[in-house]
């Protein structure tokens, strides 16, 4: 490809928006969730004060209960996307645990190859592990939020108090891909800007 | 330890603040709003405009999800929770120490009979005990056990407007909350007499403890001196800080 403007879309705008909006609510929901758990907190650790959102207890409550619903709303409307069209089938699949392996591998030895919208399978198996650990937050959070109304899913999560460490480890799973990711993106600004014009910049 | 005893006095900066509020009718909004101001995001009132909002969408939200007849799950003497934590918006030292016999609740509102009641009264009417999860609007839970009168009983005892939406609480640590009339009848909501903790420990909520296994910590009232109905949101001491009014568990 030699000229970016006619380069084919890689990264289509309904998957841009979704991509943009969970970044938002993910990092809101994070850091208001730190501040949440600093009021009690599970580990014998705190977050520092000064990365979290919210200021207090109750404005952290106010974003984290605000943020949940562009998480949710969002992420449903990719599930739906990713299904109907077809789009999971063709990003995601096939994953062999030996093929994550060795891109796995190659990845950490800097060898990797990061096609904008051909994802290796390193890739494929980082971005479905990040879509599952949003699926265990919302689920362990709706836990214990509702314990009564929605006891079963407590019930099933282990109780109210697993449910608070599942959540909690949701978040830090999460929380180990945006780093992961993040890096890798401005180690790739190609991804990066086909994340941003949907088109595929010329690789050298 | 002081010993507080309950007048019309205690309650005047409580009394004149609601006077104050329902001259300003949107009482409950300006009051969280003041206070999620400066308390979230520095100077941004659009965003607190919007977090409120959020607050208010998501108490309709839990009122649509609140099931009047799902029962809060019920645990073992095995598993309560020894000593059972002390939490309030002071220390220890400072709860209220109330003399029982001198003890009446005062009713106030849309209810038919405002009689105050003593305690051997309260104690004369049906009483239950059951062991609930008490979940903590910062994140930790406890196991305790309250026995006390079933609330929708005594309502309908004193004659309450049940077709109201609010019952307001206040306290005698001037603490006040209020809750919702369908969380106020669910059955197992207590006016609960017996607290967690060794007999005699007043730090509890002694004489008179409203228990709501469907609601958060904060929503429990602790040394409960006046009940009233009404159809105007009487928010709260933490709600009016800009905690979550419903917060359903």
């Amino acid at each position: 490809m030699s000229d970016s403007a006619r380069a084919p879309t890689v990264q289509p705008l309904f998957l841009r928006i979704v991509h943009w909006i969970n970044a938002v609510a993910v990092i809101a929901m994070t850091l208001s969730g730190w501040r949440i758990y600093n009021a009690s907190p599970l580990y014998g650790f705190e977050f520092p004060a000064g990365l979290t959102l919210g200021g207090w207890l109750a404005g952290a409550l106010a974003w984290h209960f605000t943020a949940m619903w562009l998480l949710a709303i969002n992420l449903l409307a990719y599930l739906l996307y990713g299904l109907a069209t077809g789009h999971f089938r063709r990003r995601f699949l096939p994953l062999w645990p030996r093929e994550v392996l060795a891109d796995l591998c190659d990845v950490v030895i800097g060898r990797a190859i990061h096609a904008p919208g051909r994802y290796n399978a390193a890739q494929r198996a980082a971005y479905l592990l990040a879509v599952a650990a949003i699926i265990a937050a919302i689920l362990s959070g709706l836990a214990i939020w509702k314990p009564v109304q929605l006891q079963e899913l407590t019930a099933l999560m282990g109780g109210f108090e697993t449910a608070r460490r599942v959540h909690f480890f949701a978040m830090a799973a999460l929380f180990l891909f945006l780093l992961a990711h993040v890096a890798l993106a401005l180690a790739n600004k190609n991804s990066l800007v086909a994340m941003v014009t949907g088109k595929s910049e010329p690789t050298p | 330890m002081k010993r507080h005893k309950t007048s019309l006095a205690d309650f005047r900066p409580r009394i004149e603040r609601i006077e104050r509020r329902l001259f300003l009718k949107q009482s409950l909004s300006l009051g969280a709003l003041t206070m999620l101001s400066g308390c979230t995001l520095k100077d941004d009132d659009a965003v607190d405009r919007l977090l409120f909002a959020m607050s208010r969408f998501n108490d309709a939200a839990q009122a649509a999800l609140f099931n009047p007849t799902k029962l809060a799950p019920i645990y073992a003497e095995a598993d309560l929770t020894t000593p059972f934590p002390f939490n309030a918006y002071y220390d220890e030292a400072f709860a209220p120490v109330i003399d029982g016999d001198a003890y009446r609740l005062q009713l106030s509102g849309l209810i038919e009979r405002k009689r105050p009641w003593p305690l051997r009264e309260l104690r004369a009417l049906p009483q239950v005990s059951q062991i609930t999860r008490l979940v903590c609007v910062e994140g930790w839970s406890a196991i305790g056990k309250w026995g006390g009168v079933p609330f929708r009983i005594f309502l309908e005892r004193i004659g309450a407007d049940t077709s109201a939406r609010y019952v307001g609480f206040r306290c005698a640590d001037n603490y006040s909350t209020s809750i919702d009339m369908p969380s106020a009848l669910h059955p197992q909501t207590l006016l609960a007499l017996d607290f967690p903790g060794r007999p005699g420990e007043t730090k509890y909520g002694f004489p008179v403890k409203v228990r709501i296994p469907t609601k958060l910590g904060f929503k429990n009232p602790k040394f409960v001196t006046e009940i009233f109905v009404t159809n105007d949101n009487p928010g709260g001491y933490w709600e009016d800080k800009g905690y979550n009014w419903f917060s359903g568990s």
